[in-house]
């Protein structure tokens, strides 16, 4: 458990942070320039200046109060960068044991990691992929309580964020670490984080479960509207001509086949401008998922239009229509219609393998 | 021509003088040059001004300098002078001259090599918990030791070829203050020693090469080892 209570003056606003983040993946969501890594600086120690109070597990890091300021060094925070920060003069093993205590075994940590063929070999010479699955594994073997991931994938290109993903899954879900991940890729968010803290001009905008927040209306406005969607956790059932079907508490969606094994936990993300609404059930429509919806609220936001939440088998969808629309059909709180989804809008990136339980 | 036998006296005193300035002076430039390169504090510009000094003021303005700070009633000199450390007229008073006159010399190359360490790098240790001195001497020191390699040589160079501040400050004693440049310079005031001048000039010239090219090779070995490009 992460406590923090902290104030630190930027350029442009005063960054004012108080949250509690628990066990899991919490990620630190929003624009660039939303003081998200000087946010996670300012925990890890690395920024001058912050006043407040910050606890992690039973250990208070900083306490302005007091005047208790543990330097970096003795903070016990992991930190990958956004670029490796591998020491060139180092092997990749010496790099791997820089951190960690006397007499730790690295082959088990270089092993999940796929680095064991690298430890004798120079920083310099590696591949960016490589290099980044080092830097990860330096920063666990320094045995933290806290690991702070500042936008990790960033400067990756799209083939080698995907082959970093599944390290990062594994590590929150077998290292038992609590991670501070700083983000603004929303694909992150879905396949990693447990707790979605959204960060604007220094304040929190919203914080909470992951799958609470991106269903929450509220929320579509510091997420941008085109970013809200509800998150469904599933199943994957079964698959027939390029197609997969997922089982939901909404009901049964069909999906493309993202070649996920049958029975496998996953995390659908459904955008909210993908879904259609109508006050009847359609006939005679391409799309294949029909889902029987009743209409929870309706939100005007000053841009978006209309963001609807509706629910469906117990669980939240959101869909944006126009104002127009909205009052053709005359839509209202309680009314009970019909949410329309097109397969082929549900993109790869939106559906994600998910072992942890949602909460 | 036949090599005059002070010769190698000359010759050892030299090296004796210019390899304990260096030896003396290396640790407290690193020193100063990180604390010029990395840390904002009152007196930083005044600091960096003394350093230079040397290298700006005629040689003879520095030598005077230590003869008033140094010398035998001078505003240190005395008081070292009660716990047994002198140095007017002696060869460690040559090594103090030899060893301020190479001194911007060397904090300049260590200076800019320390400059040139990434500082992401220095984080980066923080966070896998080294403290303050660790940092340094596991990545900062490591990663400028081409630098500090250059300084030194550069500064064991300066010390050797040393005469103005000497010659002011501790005279031409054979024996004790007699470095190769003063040898030189004796050899010249006396007619029909012009061989001895050539084996002087000749000895001078050849460590000077040496030690370039070898610090040259040094330095290349190091930059390989530690991964780094070659400054």
């Amino acid at each position: 458990m992460l406590e923090i209570d902290l104030r630190l003056p930027l350029d442009r606003f005063v960054l004012d942070v108080t949250a509690a983040s628990p066990s899991g993946a919490t990620m630190v969501f929003g624009p660039s320039g939303a003081g998200k890594s000087s946010l996670v600086k300012a925990i890890a120690g690395l920024i001058a200046g912050v006043e407040g109070h910050i606890r992690l597990g039973s250990r208070v890091l900083l306490d302005t109060s007091s005047g208790l300021n543990l330097p970096a060094h003795k903070r016990r925070i992991g930190y990958v960068f956004q670029e490796p920060r591998l020491f060139p003069h180092l092997s990749v093993a010496a790099n791997l044991r820089y951190g960690a205590p006397h007499g730790t075994e690295i082959a088990a940590i270089a092993k999940m990691l796929d680095i064991t063929a690298l430890l004798s070999r120079r920083p310099g010479l590696l591949s960016g992929g490589e290099a980044a699955r080092v830097a990860l594994g330096r920063a666990l073997l320094r045995t933290p309580d806290l690991l702070i991931l500042d936008e990790p994938l960033a400067a990756l290109d799209h083939s080698l964020k995907a082959e970093i993903l599944p390290y990062l899954e594994r590590l929150r879900d077998h290292g038992g670490i609590p991670m501070l991940y700083v983000t603004h890729a929303i694909e992150e968010v879905l396949r990693l984080g447990t707790t979605l803290m959204i960060l604007r001009d220094g304040q929190i905008k919203q914080f909470g479960p992951v799958a609470k927040v991106l269903s929450d209306p509220q929320a579509a406005q510091d997420l941008g509207p085109r970013l809200a969607g509800a998150i469904l956790p599933g199943q994957t059932q079964a698959r027939d001509q390029g197609l997969m079907s997922v089982s939901t508490p909404a009901g049964p969606i069909t999906v493309p086949d993202p070649g996920f094994p049958l029975g496998r936990p996953v995390r659908l993300r459904i955008m909210a401008q993908d879904v259609i609404l109508s006050v009847t059930r359609p006939k005679g429509l391409s799309a294949l998922n029909i889902l029987p919806v009743t209409i929870e609220t309706l939100h005007s936001g000053p841009h978006m239009g209309v963001m609807v939440r509706l629910v469906a088998g117990g669980v939240p969808l959101l869909a944006r229509i126009t104002k127009r629309s909205a009052q053709a059909l005359g839509l209202a709180p309680g009314q009970n219609i019909y949410a329309v989804l097109k397969t082929v809008s549900i993109a790869q990136d939106n559906l994600v393998q998910h072992i942890t339980q949602d909460t | 021509m036949t090599v005059p036998p002070e010769t190698f006296g000359v010759l050892w005193l030299s090296l004796k003088v210019a390899g304990v300035a260096t030896v003396v002076t290396l640790p407290i430039a690193v020193f100063v040059a990180y604390a010029l390169a990395r840390w904002t504090f009152p007196g930083r510009s005044l600091l960096n001004l003394v350093v230079l000094l040397p290298l700006v003021l005629p040689p003879v303005v520095t030598g005077y300098f230590l003869l008033i700070v140094f010398g035998a009633k001078g505003v240190l000199g005395a008081p070292l002078a009660t716990l047994g450390i002198t140095f007017a007229f002696q060869w460690t008073g040559a090594a103090l001259a030899a060893g301020i006159m190479g001194f911007p010399l060397i904090v300049r190359a260590i200076r800019m090599a320390f400059e040139a360490v990434d500082p992401k790098l220095e984080e980066a240790a923080k966070t896998l918990g080294a403290g303050p001195w660790r940092v340094f001497v596991t990545v900062t020191l490591p990663l400028s030791a081409p630098g500090v390699l250059t300084g030194a040589v550069m500064g064991f160079a300066k010390a050797l070829g040393e005469f103005g501040a000497t010659i002011t400050f501790v005279g031409n004693i054979p024996g004790e203050t007699r470095t190769l440049p003063s040898a030189i310079y004796t050899a010249l005031q006396i007619p029909g020693e012009e061989s001895s001048v050539w084996v002087l000039v000749a000895l001078s010239t050849t460590i000077a090469v040496l030690a370039v090219v070898l610090s040259e090779i040094l330095s290349r070995y190091v930059a390989a080892k530690i991964g780094v490009r070659h400054a």
